[in-house]
């Protein structure tokens, strides 16, 4: 089992035009769900895996991919796979700018997390202010892979994207 | 070996089938917005657990059988889940509490699961482990919130705990399909969670300070295929589309 990514690189500016539809600033390269995509017999063969096992977006993401090779003159053949299981650690640097610019705190690491969403501490930012002083109103939110917080500085509410490892 | 290893599966999804069925029944109708989210993002994550618990078994079944057939088109006898998850929600408390009582046993579960021979059943255990963490956290705390909240909240929370012991114990209950895919390095022995599972719960109890029920009477029969009423009517609704329109997609 690998956690490495097998992408062609002549592919990769073709997949990065595709975003979760949740959110939309979020390309799937950043977010990290694909995992393989390599051209064989002209066929490009696609792996991509859930964030959530519920992810209502992975079938839309799963059509988007197709969408988007066929566009640029490939067909392409999906497949989920499970495991490795994903973790927010796959998204890239540049997809948490993107998630913090649209207003969505990013991912902390594992033991962060736990601390924030078990114990009250005040570790995550607020989007809109940047405060610190921020607490957790409900450990899920309105999807599957966020938490919901609200600054008690500037009284934002906004979303957190669950750290999962 | 293949009719064990499906009957395994489904007695595995079963249960979270149904209860994502149960919270699901809260959408728009939690008693706030967070916990009305909340339960049913819970829903979600077990209904995607499910599908790829029911994918794998319509594999191994081998004919046109898909994963919707299995969710779908069977017959209240032949759905295998405990008791437990198909208890109607009555109040709050009561929805917290089933939760509460199946969270501690399925993250148990799936963390022996997870070394499973089968590498399809190890990919599904790694994978909702994740998801299930937060549910235990979710349920664990309402459990001392409520528990260890006004006196209302406690009596509710208290006959809610007193009311579902009785089928916790099914939980350890040993299927014909369990005792294969034991032998086979592929199943979990369940009998071996049992210990841990009522010292985790009574540790969460006692700090909601809630009475740890004394019942030594335990209802079995879901892993059979025997129900309480409750059942059939929650199958009346989950299958109504199925039945009314037969192979309708989404």
């Amino acid at each position: 089992m690998t956690t490495e990514q097998n992408i062609d690189q002549i592919l990769i500016p073709i997949l990065e035009q595709v975003s979760d539809p949740e959110i939309p600033v979020l390309s799937i390269m950043d977010m990290g769900v694909v995992r393989t995509a390599v051209i064989e017999n002209n066929i490009v063969k696609v792996e991509i895996t859930p964030t959530y096992s519920g992810c209502p977006a992975m079938d839309v993401i799963g059509d988007d991919i197709k969408a988007a090779l066929k566009v640029a003159g490939y067909h392409s053949e999906i497949e989920l796979i499970l495991a490795p299981a994903w973790t927010t650690d796959w998204i890239t640097p540049r997809g948490r700018k993107a998630l913090e610019d649209y207003g969505i705190a990013a991912p902390l690491n594992a033991e962060a997390d736990k601390d924030v969403l078990l114990n009250d501490k005040r570790i995550v930012k607020c989007t809109n202010c940047g405060s610190q002083n921020t607490r957790l109103v409900s450990q899920f939110g309105s999807t599957a892979c966020k938490a919901q917080f609200q600054c008690d500085d500037c009284q934002e509410p906004f979303d957190y994207f669950k750290c999962l490892k | 070996m293949k009719q064990n290893l499906y009957n395994y599966i489904l007695g595995i999804a079963d249960n979270s089938l149904i209860l994502g069925q149960r919270l699901g029944e809260l959408t728009g109708h939690g008693p706030s917005l967070e916990t009305d989210i909340a339960c049913t993002n819970i829903s979600l994550d077990l209904f995607g657990q499910v599908r790829s618990y029911f994918q794998y078994a319509a594999k191994i079944a081998g004919d046109n059988r898909t994963e919707d057939d299995i969710a779908m088109l069977r017959k209240e006898r032949e759905y295998v889940n405990v008791l437990l998850v198909e208890q109607p929600n009555r109040d709050f408390a009561y929805t917290m509490a089933r939760q509460f009582l199946f969270d501690i046993y399925h993250l148990l579960f799936l963390q022996k699961l997870e070394k499973s021979k089968d590498l399809t059943l190890s990919a599904i255990a790694t994978k909702s482990i994740k998801e299930v963490s937060y549910h235990e956290r979710f349920s664990g705390d309402w459990i001392k919130r409520l528990g260890d909240g006004t006196e209302e909240s406690k009596t509710k929370m208290q006959d809610a705990i007193d009311g579902l012991w009785t089928y916790t114990d099914e939980l350890f209950h040993q299927t014909e399909a369990d005792k294969a895919m034991v032998a086979e390095g592929i199943g979990v022995d369940v009998t071996k969670l049992k210990e841990t599972y009522y010292k985790k719960v009574n540790e969460i109890l006692e700090e909601a300070t809630l009475e740890i029920p004394e019942s030594k009477w335990f209802q079995k029969g879901g892993k059979e295929g025997v129900h309480t009423e409750h059942l059939g009517y929650l199958l009346a609704e989950l299958q109504y589309m199925q039945r009314a329109y037969p192979n309708m997609e989404w």
